[in-house]
């Protein structure tokens, strides 16, 4: 299609006072080749809007509006079916520089060509068209699958559940209370669980499969293709996304040797004790005699650098509930609780309370040593009482260890790395690479068979885990977001969780699976950029087979052929362009975001000849992070350098190191780059990002030192949004340590 | 099966982290949601926030892409200013009645900020504790949303002033603003109206409000934040010195029979973060974690490990009883008494961080047919009479951000069951 380009400038919040717009008006019409251009008094008003939508009606069919940030009124410069860029000559120029100024005015027609550029360049995207089906699986039968499946069934769905064992019900079904999880919170509730299984091997539109595991899921979200085992014969089905509930298995007791956990007939765990309440009386294994005299042991394995160094969350409140049960049991028996901290948060506390209100069970802060047997398999618990100082010794007849919650999970990318190694141990070629490769298989070989949803995905079978094998997301604001598009972890395989919060987790996860679907369905992307319907496309008659799309992309979108070539995945992708900026042939675009355009818009900035001494510098912003960031500090009126000229990146892992290149040889002085946190906590929205963006940058300093340029001249900076007041000053450093380093010789060249 | 197309309409009461999460998955999976936030400006407690534990990142971050969702979804309809005044109906069917307070200020604003230069009324900073002033025409803070400036009636002299009227030069000061009623028909109404602050004035001999230097956690939020009262430094209000000795009395009210009987939930992981703010600015400064039981629960727990290593920092297992001052130096002395050992602790410290605790803050004077349920701490409950009203984040339990936007994503989840099939 012809674009016709008209381009707007609004004179409102000092634009029209602080610069010459007749001059950008010519910047506009007569060098760039807009369609026309004009300015008004208050675009974002009504007659504003008016003024544009008379000339997209007359034709305009791509709109350039130099105004305020794109932050702001986004409603207001929204028109249907009309490619729209926005240009900031509000916060990043005339807020941020001195008014009528050469510099300024200079910086403002740069902002405006790179705007037109854009508006140029840049396709409105259009959807990709994919059949999407909108069934949801579920792995996991338990509490929080089977909230899950019943949920996402009651929203109109159909959903295939999977249960690995013979019957729906998970941990739950096996306990005969749970503690309270609703007002007044004191007394142990009955666990509705049967309830909860008829419902949904009721339900119409839950398949229920028990005894069943995953052989294999191929495709991506709205296209799973899944492959059932039972029995020995397999069953296929295709599915649109999916929630992994698969719980939890107990922290392995006989680990805990020094707890006396398989070396004291009396010394059991509270799973086991869940069996003894479930059967109606308390006993003592080595005689079978009642036991009056119980010690719970808390973190039993969990907040304990050599076992779990995590706390379960759940094991206070279960010590609690037996320990009540018990009493209740035998009103004659009495509980210690040997505790590290007592972990009852919120309206729990009042179960604690009741507790301790009880006469027969007595709370202790301590360290426990060991557990020794005395004569007829009594016990005697050693403790260093980490309050009063001194040693404990407390004599039990049973002892309940709270053992912790270990995630039935598989670590995906430990998997692919095992399946990996093993394949270059099989193919048996000599050299170093095949030492490495037998270490790895020795290492990761307790990893074998582990598999639970046997994804094709090249970059493993199963989600990644975040932190001691838990598939979590690492971002508080947004729980739900791993590194699977479609696929989501809740309750115990995730976190450490009670059953009401698995449930509750199990109702979201549901949702993320219907919204993921629902979004798929019209071509648009899930969170972070909701709603985006670019997607890439690759011009694979160009690929090298280099593998850096399909290594860094952190959503393992792409899987490979055998020789290497990337297979695009449309559904499981992100959009945040890390393939586009990783790929050395520049063969992956987007409609509205490609190597192609961002490089016409560096090539649009206007370089001043080295004799004007007026430095050039070209920066690239996280569009989530810094560019908010500058744009506060427009509003703060913090001025910074007018050598720069920024580009928003949908992430600084879009960048590719061709702008860096093409910059300097225009005759960019410098190049700084601003991304987000990386390392373990990062903060960048698409993973690995800025990561990437640091390990490219060894890249371009050889590139650098092969152009014989300083080191300088390229600077990664990471900044989260609340910084703004130090990003004007670390442009201003950079500008002045340009300035100090002197022009790019390349310049005018 | 449900398609593309919308499948219903639901009311989400409070535009905290709960509620913006609550909405933006409503509607992305298909809902229309009308926000409803009684403060001028939508993200709640976080915004107040300085970081969250355990990244020590950012909730601006978060809330900037929360709010790109919001701004750019025309399925969400933002009303700020307003609370609920009556609900009726039942699921599938409720009709609420929404009052909008006057603003003062219309949607032609551009956040320009002419209006705050002429504008002669100071006001005290709700957003900052109060501990520093806005004009009377002002924007709540810096990344707020809307980004449109507001004016403070109770303050605001209206039209026998109105300097900033012709200050404006986009028309969009509106002095003569009326209360407005907004009537909805909806199919369900999240309600997550989140949390406030326990009074710590309330709570007998730790000296709130009487000594400058005892401060709560939501203030150090506050003094650490780089757009906050002090740009960020963390110093002593009564004369602006830094910090040699901080006291962090955890359970201010919480799981006491007096005030609060439930735990907070997130104070010990809040205050274990605030020792972190406080190390990064103060290298050698002493610290002391008063406390009952530390509840870090989960991976949060690597988060209480990393403290430990700390060796300036004492967590000291013991309930402070009182707190006086000096009142020639601003100092304070705190006083603990251990529970098991009956020993008596005594420190000497330069500022006293209150971790008080959450109180649910409740739906106000909403009329709400067949009623809410709330649990004796005043928590709404998980199961409301009517099945349509939901309870979502710490309006239901006192829980941390991840926790509070999971719940409210999961409550996203019954919502469209109330708008059928």
């Amino acid at each position: 299609m012809d674009k016709k380009v008209a381009v707007y400038i609004c004179q409102g919040c000092d634009i029209g006072t602080s610069l010459d717009l007749e001059a950008l008006s010519t910047v506009a019409t007569e060098e760039c080749d807009a369609a026309l251009c004009r300015d008004h008094e208050c675009l974002c008003g009504e007659a504003g809007r008016d003024l544009i939508l008379k000339d997209i009606e007359d034709g305009a069919n791509a709109v350039v509006v130099a105004g305020c940030s794109p932050r702001f009124m986004p409603e207001a410069f929204t028109f249907e079916g009309c490619q729209v860029e926005r240009v900031n000559l509000r916060e990043h120029v005339v807020w941020s520089h001195e008014a009528n100024d050469e510099d300024t005015q200079m910086l403002a027609a740069d902002y405006l060509r790179m705007g037109i550029v854009r508006a140029q360049k840049a396709e409105l995207p259009e959807p990709f068209e994919e059949e999407i089906d909108k069934t949801i699986l579920v792995v996991g039968g338990g509490v929080t699958g089977m909230e899950a499946a019943v949920d996402a069934a009651g929203a109109g769905y159909d959903v295939v559940l999977v249960e690995k064992e013979v019957q729906l019900g998970g941990w739950s079904a096996k306990f005969a209370k749970t503690f309270p999880h609703r007002s007044p919170y004191r007394d142990p509730e009955p666990v509705p669980i049967a309830e909860r299984i008829a419902e949904a091997e009721g339900s119409d539109r839950i398949t229920v499969h028990t005894g069943t595991t995953i052989e294999a899921i191929s495709g991506q979200p709205g296209q799973f293709d899944v492959s059932l085992r039972s029995n020995g014969t397999t069953a296929a089905c295709r599915v649109g996304a999916i929630v992994q509930a698969t719980g939890w298995k107990p922290y392995d007791a006989t680990r805990l040797d020094h707890l006396g956990y398989g070396r004291c007939a009396n010394v059991i765990t509270n799973v086991e004790m869940e069996e003894q309440i479930a059967s109606g009386e308390i006993k003592r294994p080595s005689d079978g005699k009642p036991a009056r005299r119980i010690a719970f042991i808390q973190c039993a394995g969990s907040r304990d650098e050599q076992h779990l160094p995590y706390c379960s969350g759940v094991c206070c409140r279960v010590t609690i509930k037996q320990a009540l049960l018990a009493r209740e049991f035998d009103n004659e028996s009495e509980a210690y609780v040997l505790y590290k901290d007592i972990r009852a948060p919120g309206q729990y506390e009042d179960f604690y309370r009741r507790a301790q209100e009880d006469t027969g069970i007595f709370f202790t802060k301590a360290d426990v040593v060991g557990v020794e047997e005395t004569g007829d398999h009594d016990l005697l618990v050693e403790a260093e009482d980490t309050l009063l100082g001194g040693k404990i010794q407390l004599e039990a007849d049973l002892v309940v260890l709270a053992t912790g919650m270990v995630p039935v999970a598989a670590d995906g990318e430990g998997l692919r790395r095992y399946a990996d190694a093993r394949a270059v141990v099989e193919k048996g070629e000599a050299g170093a690479q095949l030492e490495a490769a037998k270490e790895t298989v020795e290492e990761l070989g307790h990893l074998e068979g582990t598999a639970i949803l046997n994804l094709d995905y090249r970059q493993g079978p199963d989600l990644p885990g975040l932190k001691y094998d838990f598939p979590d997301s690492h971002f508080i604001c947004f729980p739900y977001e791993t590194r699977r598009t479609g696929i989501y972890a809740a309750g115990c395989v995730r976190a450490p969780n009670d059953s009401q919060a698995s449930q509750d987790d199990g109702a979201g996860a549901a949702l993320k699976a219907i919204q993921s679907v629902e979004l798929l369905s019209r071509g648009a992307s899930v969170h972070p950029r909701w709603g985006d319907m670019s997607y890439p496309e690759f011009s694979l008659q160009r690929c090298t087979q280099c593998k850096r799309c399909t290594e860094e992309c952190p959503f393992g979108t792409l899987n490979e052929d055998v020789k290497g070539t990337p297979e695009p995945n449309s559904t499981r992708c992100r959009r945040c362009g890390i393939c586009m900026g990783a790929c050395p042939e520049r063969i992956i675009s987007f409609k509205d975001y490609s190597v192609g355009i961002i490089s016409s818009m560096i090539k649009s900035v206007e370089i001043p000849d080295e004799f004007e001494e007026k430095p050039r510098l070209l920066g690239f912003l996280c569009e989530n992070d810094a560019y908010p960031a500058l744009d506060t500090a427009g509003l703060k009126r913090i001025q910074h350098s007018a050598y720069i000229r920024f580009i928003p990146v949908r992430c600084l892992g879009s960048v590719n190191i061709v702008w860096i290149a093409d910059a300097l040889s225009r005759g960019f002085d410098g190049i700084l780059l601003v991304g987000c946190k990386s390392g373990d906590d990062y903060q960048c929205h698409f993973i690995r990002g800025s990561e990437l963006m640091s390990t490219r940058s060894e890249n371009i300093r050889d590139k650098l030192k092969q152009l014989a340029l300083e080191e300088e001249r390229v600077r990664l900076e990471q900044l989260p949004i609340t910084d703004w007041d130090r990003l004007p000053q670390i442009i201003n450093e950079f500008a002045e340590q340009i300035e100090e380093i002197g022009m790019n010789p390349f310049k005018g060249f | 099966m449900s398609i593309n197309g919308c499948r219903g309409k639901i009311l989400v009461v409070g535009g905290g982290i709960s509620g913006i999460s609550a909405a933006i998955e409503a509607s992305e999976a298909g809902c229309e949601v009308v926000l409803v936030e009684r403060n001028p400006y939508l993200g709640g407690r976080v915004a107040q926030m300085n970081q969250y534990f355990p990244k020590l990142c950012p909730p601006s971050c978060g809330l900037e892409i929360n709010l790109r969702r919001i701004r750019t979804n025309p399925r969400i309809q933002c009303l700020t200013l307003s609370e609920v005044e009556k609900v009726s109906g039942d699921v599938g069917d409720y009709k609420v009645t929404v009052v909008q307070h006057p603003r003062g200020v219309n949607d032609k604003c551009t956040a320009c900020g002419a209006c705050v230069d002429v504008c002669p009324v100071e006001r005290s900073d709700e957003f900052n504790c109060g501990m520093r002033s806005t004009k009377a025409v002002y924007l709540p803070f810096q990344m707020a949303h809307p980004p449109v400036f507001v004016i403070d009636a109770s303050v605001c002299p209206g039209s026998g002033c109105g300097k900033c009227v012709p200050a404006c030069p986009y028309d969009a000061i509106d002095l003569e603003m009326e209360p407005e009623k907004i009537e909805l028909q909806v199919q369900a109404v999240v309600w997550a109206t989140g949390w406030d602050p326990y009074d710590a004035s309330k709570i007998e001999g730790l000296g709130f409000g009487a000594h400058q230097n005892v401060i709560t956690n939501l203030m150090m939020e506050r003094l650490a934040s780089g757009d906050g009262p002090t740009g960020g430094k963390i110093q002593r209000p009564s004369d602006g010195k830094g910090i040699e000795r901080v006291a962090f009395v955890q359970c201010a009210g919480s799981r006491d029979d007096n005030h609060l009987k439930h735990c907070s939930g997130v104070c010990c992981l809040g205050s274990l973060k605030q020792a972190r703010y406080v190390r990064e600015q103060y290298p050698d400064a002493e610290i002391s974690i008063f406390y009952i039981d530390i509840r870090a629960p989960g991976r949060l727990e690597d988060f209480f490990a990393a403290s430990q290593k700390d060796e300036k920092l004492s967590l000291i297992k013991g309930k402070v009883a009182k707190i006086t001052e000096d009142a020639a130096t601003g100092n304070l002395e705190v006083e603990a008494e251990d529970t098991l050992s009956a020993e008596r602790v005594i420190q000497q410290v330069d500022l006293v961080v209150l971790a008080t605790g959450l109180v649910p803050a409740g739906v106000g004077e909403a009329e709400i047919e067949g009623g809410l349920e709330f649990d004796e701490h005043g928590f709404l409950t998980g199961e409301q009479p009517s099945d349509g009203l939901l309870a979502a984040g710490c309006a239901k339990r006192p829980v941390d951000v991840a926790v509070c936007v999971r719940d409210a994503t999961g409550v996203a989840m019954k919502a469209l069951h109330s708008c059928g099939e």
